[in-house]
């Protein structure tokens, strides 16, 4: 098939399922499944997007859109600030680092048509086969509250910060976590380094 | 909106990272693929959180994720530049010994 004429057709499937996400959730949860959908087809959408284009930088421009739908949902469950860290680690950090691999890196001219088929296989059986597992067994084994019983979700940033601090929660974890990071951009930095012979003149040797 | 919704979303957001890891041929989607799985994991965390009883320990979970997926990608991307430096390629297939 034409390269154009699949991404015409990749795409008009995609916008269709986009449009009956979201008027499948309008109809069936009004406003809040309206905005679920919205925020679910753009994550689902921006992987799709992903996986399917073959230019590595619309790849990981499209995974932006995951990464915003993501912090959608997050909203959506009632967590405001891990939707604000979402968004400044994933889009602003992550994407950021992608961005500058793909830069960093030439293009791979000869990947061509891949595997889609083996790929849309697995993906279907094993995405398939995930999700009945999943909501089977854990709405069946977990103490779940129904939609209807839920309290109403409130902003929770102080308790956040409180239990980070607090000694008998999560101090030791936060601490390790500050040792993590700073360990972690030392080290990539030092392993990422251009190494001296790099610098030496052609006419020295 | 029960749980369902959101752990059917995680769900499908799992295996498109695993699509993504084994079906293209470049390490940078390998990358991608990782983030799309933490990224999974993290709505089933608040998801369940949410849901659950009203303890908090979901969203630590969820933030310390987010923490651990900052230092992976600074790392990768890293071993990405040191790779494509040794080998003169971003395919995975390509880096098999670990010294020269």
């Amino acid at each position: 098939m034409d390269p154009k004429l699949q991404q015409s057709v990749f795409y008009a499937v995609l916008a269709l399922a986009v449009v009956a996400a979201i008027g499948g959730g309008l109809i069936t949860h009004g406003a809040e499944g309206l905005a679920f959908g919205l925020f679910a087809s753009f994550t689902l959408g921006g992987s799709l997007m992903c996986i399917w284009e073959r230019s590595v930088v619309r790849s990981a421009f499209s995974l932006m859109a995951t990464f915003m739908g993501v912090a959608g949902l997050f909203v959506l469950l009632g967590h405001d600030f891990l939707a604000m860290a979402q968004v400044l680690i994933y889009v602003g950090g992550i994407l950021a680092l992608l961005l500058f691999g793909v830069m960093l890196t030439p293009p791979d001219l000869t990947e061509r048509k891949l595997t889609r088929v083996g790929g849309a296989i697995v993906f279907v059986f094993g995405g398939a086969g995930l999700v009945w597992n999943h909501v089977q067994s854990a709405t069946r084994s977990l103490a779940v509250l129904p939609p209807e019983e839920l309290a109403e979700a409130t902003t929770q940033d102080r308790a956040i910060g409180l239990a980070f601090l607090h000694p008998e929660q999560y101090v030791v974890a936060f601490e390790l976590a500050a040792f993590l990071l700073t360990v972690a951009l030392v080290a990539a930095v030092y392993i990422a380094r251009r190494r001296t012979e790099d610098f030496e003149p052609e006419e020295a040797a | 909106m029960g749980v369902e919704a959101y752990m059917a979303v995680a769900g499908v957001l799992f295996a498109l990272g695993i699509v993504c890891i084994i079906s293209r041929r470049n390490i940078l989607y390998v990358l991608m693929g990782v983030e799309m799985i933490l990224n999974a994991a993290n709505i089933n965390f608040v998801a369940f959180n949410r849901y659950g009883n009203g303890g908090m320990e979901g969203r630590m979970f969820a933030i310390f994720v987010i923490i651990l997926a900052a230092a992976e990608a600074a790392i990768a991307l890293a071993i990405v530049l040191n790779v494509f430096h040794l080998f003169q390629s971003v395919r995975p297939s390509e880096a098999d010994i670990l010294r020269d």
